[in-house]
């Protein structure tokens, strides 16, 4: 699965994209990241306040609890504040 | 017709509004960069290829609910200084009140349904842009 992050979510994690194989029992979104957050020091602090973030799966806004199965790309970033 | 352009190049307003100029009436909005508080640059970040397709549905769903002739988004992406056009929404419908009611829509709509994110700089030092709580009440009149 590919991830890819944005804004202040990159600058944290250091990369704007990585690929990732999650277990199992990673099923949404909210457990990707809860995953994600355990994954290093600098995950920890993109991923550690789960509400202040938003996702798309395969290009699309979903909520947090959306599922991720069969997903090819998933986007994890802040809320957007475009126009 | 739709035309969805997100690129670091400036905005031209005057053309963009000859080009909707397809019926009745044409309706725009420019936003600019705003200097408050000391912004010296702003950046804009946005996500290939689904920020494009975020515009082309909300513009897609502006014209078949207005019955729009013309719909047209411009999105700068990129560094920009106060005083910059950063985004053009225009409409064209046979009469007014569609054309500045579709309009309306895409400009409050394109701000919540589409990946970008601002970054300003201040004093030297860069912040990421928080989104405005406002911001999600004028999307939702739209639902």
């Amino acid at each position: 699965m590919r991830l890819l992050y944005f804004a202040w979510v990159r600058e944290r994690v250091g990369i704007g994209e990585e690929e990732v194989t999650p277990p199992s029992s990673v099923t949404t979104v909210a457990e990707l990241v809860a995953w994600l957050a355990a994954a290093s020091e600098r995950h920890a602090t993109a991923f550690g306040e789960p509400a202040r973030l938003r996702a798309a799966v395969d290009q699309a806004f979903v909520p947090m609890d959306a599922s991720i199965a069969g997903a090819r790309e998933v986007a994890i970033f802040p809320p957007v504040t475009g126009g | 017709m739709i035309r969805v352009t997100v690129s670091t190049a400036a905005i031209e307003v005057a053309a963009e509004l000859a080009a909707l100029e397809r019926d009745g009436a044409v309706a725009s909005f420019t936003g600019l960069v705003r200097g408050d508080d000391g912004v010296a640059t702003l950046e804009l970040e946005h996500y290939p290829g689904a920020t494009e397709a975020a515009l082309e549905r909300l513009a897609a769903a502006a014209s078949a609910r207005w019955s729009l002739s013309a719909a047209t988004i411009v999105h700068r992406v990129g560094a920009m200084a106060p005083g910059e056009r950063i985004v053009f929404v225009g409409t064209c419908a046979p009469h007014r009140g569609a054309a500045l009611e579709a309009c309306a829509y895409l400009i409050d709509r394109l701000k919540t349904d589409a990946p970008f994110w601002k970054r300003e700089t201040v004093n030297g030092a860069a912040r990421w842009v928080e989104a405005r709580h406002g911001d999600g009440e004028a999307a939702a009149r739209w639902e």
